[in-house]
């Protein structure tokens, strides 16, 4: 990535001009929230004492090299670190004003409200529409579930493509069809907030674009935290960027064209210009 | 690369390596065909002598008699494979109620809910059950779970009986089921789990929507390796059913379907197909008389339903396959 010190820009790509901006001129209100979050794998600090607020109805990108806690930060959040042994999490994280590490709160309601697209596409090796109507199952849904398992698959821009087969395998599709499926069935049950963990790092650049342009269309209706590596695609799609350095330090948080154009941070620039990760 | 000019060495290496290559291929080759040409001898021998029986005693008495008493000194000799029959699928069908649901639950649990440190001690020593000789299960039925069952549930069983029997088959075939079934489980994609907890699913919910049904050929190909081990044991039966060739009373039920009380078979002794073999051999044998042709008979016959019972499983397989 070359260092085009002429532009304002700090990266050759355009920071996104259109509806991010009008989304991230209005306030919003906070979606989820860490206060004072340290995680421990062992002994080993995997998050330094991170507090940040996620705006509602937003895209939050966190970039930063391999193994600075982004994805750890962002299993904090649904709590899908509970699954490994030796990790431990001390401090708040909050949703819906809520500390999801208090003791009453069930693990499993709270993955109900806060739904998880993964790295590499991964659709149960069941039908389509079982893939869909899945979490509508196990959450007891009582509505008309094709109805929910349509409008899902056009929420993810798949149903154009899939309706005519909705009972074959998921597995049948192309890996960029198998992971907008993993968003319809992520979105299904209606959540509120929906975790991307490198949702196109798996992909070629036709798929992983139309991800991005159906992660811009999710941003109305739900909260999205994304984490990236790469940080074009952070700048194209996000409206807020936290960047996180080796150590699990959450060094910069703000505007995304703030962060790409005019960090504050010198570790910031050196990163996003490639010097440094 | 020392001269540029010079193109590199591609030609064919010395006939040494080439003549070593097909030596190992034909090796492995050779070992291979011993499974086959085996299975292939036994196949033949067993239709051969098998022919030899059925031209004395035609195929339709054998299928449908149900008297069996192939010792010609006792007069009255019969060649009835139905007491036979029953005698073995009451021990396959009541051993695989136990070993099926147990085997399964010990599989899940193992594969889903047990800790490292747990499955790294439960593994080791449930394969130590499947090692344990038969023998001994069949005298532990004997001396242990006859008198139990005797002492608590059924007084009036006797002491040769085909339900002691069947719970130690049951039993021995545990490992074999859950074993097999929580390496498919294990090899289900992580991926896949954590989809389903990232949609709020409990871990029960996981392992019973999402591992079983992604692993479910394997789980039944594991339930009939277990029912044909259980179709092909002897020596738990010999030892604990004892070893009459005992025809239950047969009663007309409803819609004229007849019926066996399965008290009468599961509390009496009783004989299967393997146990008459055994009886068979153990007796002053001689080639060629009709008890020893009958032997193949009955091994043709057991071969044939293993055989059912593995086209039926390939059949499953492929039919519930869930690939990953």
């Amino acid at each position: 990535m070359s260092n085009t010190t002429s532009d304002d820009s700090l990266i050759t790509t355009e920071v996104q001009a259109d509806s991010n901006d009008d989304r991230a001129a209005s306030a919003a209100e906070t979606a989820v929230a860490a206060r004072d979050l340290n995680v421990y794998y062992g002994d080993e600090r995997a998050i330094d004492d991170v507090t940040m607020e996620i705006p509602e109805k937003r895209v939050t990108a966190l970039i930063g090299p391999s193994g600075c806690g982004k994805s750890t930060f962002l299993r904090c959040i649904n709590r899908m670190n509970d699954m490994i042994e030796i990790c431990r999490v001390d401090g708040d994280v909050e949703f819906g004003g809520k500390n999801v590490y208090d003791t009453d709160v069930d693990p499993v309601a709270l993955r109900r409200k806060i739904g998880m697209v993964f790295q590499k596409p991964n659709p149960f090796p069941k039908s389509i529409r079982d893939n869909v109507a899945y979490g509508l199952k196990i959450q007891g849904f009582d509505g008309d579930v094709d109805k929910r398992v349509e409008e899902s698959l056009k929420g993810a821009a798949l149903w154009d493509e899939v309706k005519d087969q909705l009972d074959s395998s998921g597995l049948e599709l192309s890996g960029g069809q198998q992971q907008r499926l993993c968003i319809a069935r992520a979105i299904a049950p209606d959540p509120e907030v929906i975790l991307m963990d490198e949702p196109t790092s798996a992909l070629d650049p036709v798929a992983a674009s139309k991800i991005e342009d159906l992660i811009d269309d999710l941003a109305e209706q739900y909260t999205v935290i994304i984490v990236t590596h790469n940080m074009q695609q952070a700048a194209r799609i996000s409206d807020r960027t936290a960047v996180f350095l080796t150590g699990g330090e959450l060094v910069e948080y703000d505007d995304t064209a703030k962060i790409f154009e005019d960090p504050e941070e010198q570790r910031v620039e050196d990163y996003i210009t490639g010097k440094f990760g | 690369m020392t001269d540029s000019t010079e193109s590199p060495d591609l030609s064919r290496r010395g006939g040494l390596t080439r003549l070593k290559e097909g030596t190992y291929g034909g090796l492995f080759a050779a070992c291979a065909a011993i499974t086959l040409l085996t299975t292939a001898a036994i196949f033949v021998t067993l239709l051969s002598d098998a022919v030899v029986f059925f031209r004395s005693i035609p195929i339709a008495e054998f299928l449908a008699g149900t008297n069996w008493s192939p010792n010609p000194a006792g007069g009255g000799q019969a060649f009835g494979i139905v007491p036979l029959l029953i005698g073995t699928i009451t021990v396959t069908v009541t051993a695989a109620f136990i070993s099926i649901p147990v085997g399964t639950l010990t599989a899940i649990y193992l594969s889903e809910y047990a800790t490292p440190n747990a499955r790294s001690i439960l593994k080791p020593l449930l394969e130590i059950l499947a090692g344990i000789p038969t023998v001994v299960y069949g005298y532990f039925a004997l001396v242990y779970v006859t008198p139990a069952l005797k002492a608590t549930l059924f007084p009036e069983m006797s002491t040769f009986n085909a339900l002691a029997a069947s719970i130690m088959v049951g039993i021995m075939t545990i490992p074999m089921v859950s074993s097999i079934s929580e390496d498919a489980m294990s090899a289900v994609p992580d991926e896949l789990r954590q989809a389903g907890y990232g949609l709020g699913a409990t871990k029960f919910e996981v392992s019973t929507g999402i591992v079983v049904p992604a692993s479910i050929s394997g789980i039944a190909s594991s339930y009939i390796l277990a029912v044909s081990r259980a179709i092909g044991e002897t020596m738990i039966v010999v030892v604990a059913m004892g070893a009459q060739a005992r025809m239950p009373e047969v009663q007309q039920a409803l819609f004229g379907i007849p019926f066996v009380n399965p008290a009468d078979v599961l509390l009496q002794s009783g004989m299967t197909i393997t146990v008459a073999m055994v009886q068979i051999t153990g007796g002053d044998l001689t080639g060629g008389t009709l008890p020893y042709n009958s032997m193949f008979a009955l091994g043709l016959a057991l071969f044939a339903v293993t055989l059912v019972m593995n086209v039926i499983s390939d059949i499953i397989a492929q039919r519930y396959r869930e690939e990953y």
